[in-house]
């Protein structure tokens, strides 16, 4: 049996009335949306949960290690799964329908995508402050700074330029990981590329395709954070700016 | 929703336990395969020879910025169209066997990258001094530099080994009956998300948890030696 190629179905109207590139082309919006949106809060909270692991504080050591260790050993699907059908369960019954039936099933998967990507980016941020001499702390409390001051001004300007390749491979890893939330309801690029494909059957045409987009979006985020790693580059301090 | 139903999980462990099972083949089988794969990559990657390098470093970088749920769906779709080139019939081999495969080449590329780095750790002067000795390319690899390499990197190995144990779940997109998938199919039945997915989730947590307690003791034991 021989496969049959045909390259001009992208072109051909599907059953909503929109052609088939078009599917393509909002998939591909719903990816960039979520991993955006996810890469935001994988920052925020990831930071956060970084810097309070690096603090004295004991207490905030263990909440912010307990974090990690539990979004880290969880498969992402499984997490997302726990957001979407678990989590509405245990709320209050009128909570739980609400998020259920009026939420827009993006929001439960950008969160889930954000706090689990969160849990990376705190173990690379809390490897970048340790990697910084002891003294540049010393040094800032003793010219009377106070601690936050010294995590503003001193230790995170610095850590985050150390760790930006590693959040050069997590920010390519979100748009990667984005494609899983299809499996709670987003419409996103994978989703797209699984419809096309139950439509048409067109397997081969599709999937190179669909291949291409990822591995342009990879290459695409690579050059803007090594476009960022060189802007933000001290000179004389870190070397490698930009692969 | 009444309250947590432990009865859900206890009547249908055996098939639970079957995904397991499963689990457990499909990442033993693709470590196994992928480390072998991907040493194969490495050595070519740092070859002399132009196109085998090129080689690999296409295969890696192409594997590596797709994602694992699109990999999957399409090697299951893809695999039997390739086989009908040979055999002349169209014959699907099934999710559960197509999954063997799928991770092992998909897991190859990562792999790859840290034998890669295992390999490029080792001093320069050892192969130059193995040459010296009359070892050829093959017996330098295979005494002086592989042992070494696989060595050091063995922590990073197992811990993308356990990526690899959760990415597992992923076979969820051609609907293949791993753990997940048999906690999903479980809940498709008796409508009971809450019993099914925090189990999964805690079962999941545990075993990764404890496998990279694992690795964190072994890398301080090779870090002393060191």
């Amino acid at each position: 049996m021989t496969y049959h190629w045909n390259w001009t179905f992208f072109f051909d109207v599907a059953d909503d009335g929109e052609r088939y590139f078009q599917w393509i082309l909002s998939g591909l919006g719903w990816t960039v949306t979520v991993a955006l949106c996810a890469l935001v809060i994988a920052l925020v909270l990831g930071s956060i949960l970084g810097v309070i692991r690096t603090t004295p504080s004991k207490a905030l050591v263990a909440i912010g290690d307990a974090y990690v260790e539990l979004f880290r050993n969880i498969p992402l699907i499984v997490q997302l799964f726990l957001w979407y059908q678990v989590f509405p369960e245990i709320l209050p019954k009128g909570a739980g329908d609400w998020v259920k039936q009026d939420l827009p099933d993006v929001i439960p998967a950008v969160f889930g995508l954000g706090w689990y990507t969160a849990a990376r980016i705190a173990e690379q941020v809390k490897s970048g402050i340790l990697s910084l001499p002891r003294g540049q702390t010393n040094a800032g409390l003793a010219m009377g700074l106070t601690l936050a001051q010294v995590y503003r001004y001193v230790l995170l300007p610095m850590a985050y330029r150390i760790i930006l390749p590693t959040l050069t491979s997590e920010s390519m890893n979100i748009f990667k990981n984005s494609s899983v939330t299809y499996a709670v309801g987003v419409l996103e690029l994978y989703f797209q590329y699984k419809q096309i494909i139950e439509k048409t059957n067109q397997v081969l045409e599709i999937t190179i395709v669909v291949t291409a987009i990822y591995f342009i979006l990879a290459f695409s985020v690579n050059r803007i954070m090594a476009f960022i790693e060189k802007r933000v580059q001290v000179p004389g301090y870190i070397t490698s700016g930009g692969k | 929703m009444g309250g947590f139903d432990f009865s859900v999980i206890t009547n249908n462990w055996e098939y639970l336990a079957k995904g397991l099972r499963y689990t457990f083949q499909v990442t033993v089988f693709a470590m196994a395969g992928g480390i072998v794969l991907g040493t194969l990559l490495a050595l070519m990657r740092l070859s002399s020879i132009k196109s085998l390098s090129l080689f690999a470093a296409g295969y890696v970088n192409l594997f590596r910025s797709v994602p694992l749920v699109q990999v999957i769906l399409a090697f299951y779709l893809i695999i039997p169209i390739a086989l009908s080139l040979v055999t002349g019939e169209m014959k699907p081999i099934g999710a559960e066997n197509s999954a063997y495969f799928t991770f092992t080449i998909f897991e190859a590329a990562y792999y790859s990258e840290i034998m890669r780095a295992g390999i490029q750790s080792i001093p320069k002067g050892q192969v130059g001094a193995g040459y010296a000795l009359g070892l050829t390319y093959g017996q330098v690899m295979r005494y002086v530099v592989l042992p070494q390499a696989f060595r050091n990197m063995l922590p990073i190995l197992l811990t993308q080994t356990i990526i690899l144990f959760q990415d597992i779940s992923l076979v969820y997109a051609i609907g293949a009956t791993d753990f997940f998938g048999a906690a999903d199919k479980i809940n498709q039945r008796d409508l009971r998300p809450v019993e099914m997915y925090t189990t999964v989730a805690a079962v999941y947590f545990i075993i990764c948890f404890s496998l990279s307690r694992i690795v964190r003791q072994l890398q301080k034991k090779i870090a002393i030696i060191r």
